[in-house]
């Protein structure tokens, strides 16, 4: 009765999730007698997309509705007596199905994006981006360890391609070097740690080598196989020292693929943290838990901070998105890594509400390349005014939304990092938040002021002269017009990316999600076939007033800095020369660290590995 | 149990990185990649390695004659595909780099940055 059409549960059709976009793909990418028609291939596309979307929010109901991960044995094969996994299973819980349904709306909302105008020969985009969201759906999935680095790698790989699709741009192809090598690097890293932990373990399913390792204290090995995991996955993530790659891929990317990069791909690299640690290692690293926590928060604020830092100072604008992402990854780290169910809700509300604002506003820097041909501020000056009203309309409701303007967008997840911090004594993380959030909204809302406005003094550009004076847009057709489409896809994101966390119950209903994914007896018997012990009384985080206030501080924060960053308002004081020159001096050395040379990255990278062990071996 | 094996998969995968940090020409930085990557073959093995046993293939042996771990065995292969994907990638993407730049030098290259 495991047959597709007679499935009793729904939690037999979750493979479906992954096979459906392979099968699609293979389809596409198969020489077929009579050669696709462009606009076959995307409807094909676009049904892959759907399915996925539609079976990942029929899965996302039922996780929701369950007190325990919702277990798909693959093949029907059952777990033994003994709490042996035999086969391989999904253990989908509402954390991992939200994960991959951001996935399906990002890759149909790319679809909408590209639809009859981005400029791609053949179905091989299509037949790409339909890899890619099936490793992603898997990936967020599943429950096997190598498995998890089996679709890792198949999303690494399609990513890399479609980096650098556009084969005829040379900076396509460095950036998507760039990008392979180091993720590549990663890659390894997470095998060792997983080889070691087989090794120790015998097994591969989360689940049971969670088990074997409650059985036995922590000791050197487990710490190393954890740190290695661990650094391997935030390099997809992005974090500091790892995170050279991300400027270089996404501002080169094409932006149909680069909207599901920047809006869920970094994000799975600190989920997969995440459902390591609390599946596999929790039991034997609990005693070490602070420890752990003070060396990943302080990875995660280093990020947050050098992102907004670099974001502030960039020209080109897909880049000054690119260093968003990054500092907004780390921001939500900072939830993940306090290692405790209040701080993973707030996470899992930042992460989705950010994902789909920064994959709209990267839409919307689609829209003013096509019309305008070129990404750099210093080139648009005032030249976005071609464009329709609604684009600068969206892009600051967008810029909004990501500086938590209460209670849309990014609010709530912040909200309940920062009183999730608090709980654990890491309240002083608020200042952290209040600081990047601000400094990263003031450079988006700069730039959009700079564009759409005409706004600030004409920046001088500081380009090279090498530089062709404009790029080719990425569209066919008419540069006269924004094609609709291109609209519909910013306004979708963007509308989504505000309300997705201001729906009334979603507070709640991360907490409850974020409380089940952490509790690693459930998982376990869920998965081990075993009866499914009651879970731990929830113990709920509510959003304040001190929130609510430092939210709209935040807002003024940045509407104040890009005001003073246009000079539309003038300091009463000057600061000091000194300060000014030891400032530009320190934000040009760590700009030159972005080289773009492979080798400077994998050697930050390098040190970056070595820097993580060595603290997580001082902290346990 | 050895820890030669183990010695010489970290010192495999130390001397691939070391290549890649230096490198100072493209298609060397994908082959150092690939060095770097043929490093877990070697632990991957190792981990599943059984001193005084035979493959795992039970044709024509009784079926409880010690034979070493079949998973990591597996493992390798998967890795193995997934090693060559990315090699061929890569290799793929600096054909195209020099047909476009003429020059696999990292130096050379002038990246997008600003």
């Amino acid at each position: 009765m495991n047959s597709i059409l007679f499935a009793t549960d729904l939690a037999e059709l979750a493979p479906l999730t992954v096979a459906g976009p392979f099968l699609l793909a293979a389809v596409l990418a198969a020489r077929l007698p009579v050669p696709f028609q462009r606009r076959h291939a995307e409807l094909v596309a676009a049904a892959g997309a759907l399915l996925v979307a539609v079976l990942c929010l029929l899965l996302l109901r039922e996780t929701l509705d369950s007190d325990a991960p919702v277990v798909s044995q693959i093949g029907g094969w059952q777990p033994r007596g003994d709490g042996v996994v035999v086969g391989i299973n999904f253990a989908l819980d509402s954390l991992g199905a939200t994960l991959a349904l951001l996935a399906a709306l990002l890759v149909g909302t790319s679809l909408v994006f590209a639809w009859r105008s981005f400029d791609a020969v053949g179905p091989t985009f299509h037949a790409l981006i339909l890899v890619f969201l099936g490793a992603l759906t898997g990936f967020a999935l599943t429950g096997d360890l190598f498995n998890m680095f089996v679709f890792f790698e198949l999303m690494s790989v399609s990513a890399y391609a479609l980096t650098a699709y556009r084969i005829e741009r040379p900076e396509s192809l460095q950036g998507a070097l760039t990008f392979a090598i180091t993720n590549s690097v990663g890659a390894v890293m997470i095998l060792f740690g997983i080889a070691l932990l087989y090794g120790r373990t015998g097994a591969l399913n989360l689940a049971q080598v969670g088990e074997a390792l409650a059985q036995q204290s922590s000791d050197e090995l487990v710490v190393v196989s954890f740190a290695l995991i661990t650094a391997g996955f935030l390099v997809k993530a992005a974090i500091v020292p790892f995170h050279f790659w991300l400027a270089d891929a996404y501002a080169v990317a094409p932006t149909p693929a680069a909207i599901v990069f920047t809006g869920v791909m970094s994000d799975l690299g600190i989920y997969a943290v995440a459902r390591i640690y609390l599946t596999v290692f929790q039991a034997p690293l609990a005693p070490h838990v602070e420890g752990l926590r003070a060396v990943l928060v302080a990875f995660a604020v280093l990020t947050a901070l050098v992102g907004a830092v670099m974001a502030l100072g960039q020209d080109h604008l897909k880049r000054l998105l690119a260093f968003v992402t990054i500092s907004q990854i780390g921001l939500a780290l900072i939830g993940i890594g306090l290692l405790t169910p209040a701080g993973g809700a707030g996470a899992t509300l930042l992460i989705p509400a950010d994902g789909l604002l920064r994959a709209g506003l990267f839409v919307c820097l689609g829209a003013v390349l096509h019309r305008c041909g070129s990404v750099y501020q210093s080139r648009l000056h005032g030249r976005g005014r071609v464009l329709p009203r609604v684009f600068p309309i969206l892009f600051v409701a967008g810029t909004l939304g990501l500086a938590a303007l209460p209670p849309l967008g990014a609010f709530p997840g912040k909200a309940i990092i920062e009183e999730a911090a608090a709980e654990v004594g890491y309240g002083w993380t608020a200042a952290v938040f209040l600081l990047a959030t601000a400094l990263t909204a003031a450079a988006l809302l700069r730039a959009g002021a700079r564009v759409f406005l005409g706004w600030g003094p004409v920046a001088v550009a500081r380009t090279d002269p090498r530089e062709p004076p404009t790029e080719d847009s990425e569209l066919t057709g008419s540069r006269g017009r924004v094609p609709t489409p291109m609209f519909v896809s910013a306004a979708v994101l963007i509308v989504a990316g505000l309300l997705v966390t201001a729906v009334p119950g979603a507070v709640d209903d991360a907490q409850r999600s974020a409380h089940l994914f952490a509790d690693r007896n459930v998982y376990a018997a869920a998965v081990l076939g075993r009866p499914v012990p009651a879970p731990d009384p929830i113990h709920f985080v509510h959003i304040g007033d001190t929130a609510v206030v430092l939210g709209v501080v935040t807002v003024l924060a940045t509407l104040v800095l890009s005001a003073i960053l246009l000079e539309r308002i003038r300091l009463p004081f000057r600061l000091p020369r000194s300060v000014m020159r030891a400032a530009e001096a320190s934000f040009t050395r760590l700009r030159r660290q972005h080289s773009g040379q492979i080798g400077d990255y994998v050697a930050w990278a390098t040190v970056g590995f070595a820097l993580l062990g060595a603290l997580f071996a001082a902290a346990t | 149990m050895s820890f030669l094996p183990y010695a010489v998969a970290v010192w495999i995968c130390l001397v691939g990185l070391y290549g890649v940090v230096t490198s100072r020409h493209l298609v060397h930085t994908i082959i150092c990649l690939s060095v770097v990557q043929s490093s877990t073959y070697v632990l991957l093995l190792a981990v599943g390695y059984r001193k005084d046993s035979v493959a795992p293939v039970f044709i024509d042996i009784p079926r409880d004659t010690p034979a070493v771990d079949p998973v990591v065995q597996a493992l390798t292969l998967t890795d193995v595909v997934v090693g060559g994907a990315v090699t061929a990638l890569l290799l793929a993407i600096a054909v195209q780099i020099e047909k476009h730049l003429d020059t696999l030098d990292p130096d050379e290259l002038d990246p997008l940055r600003d």
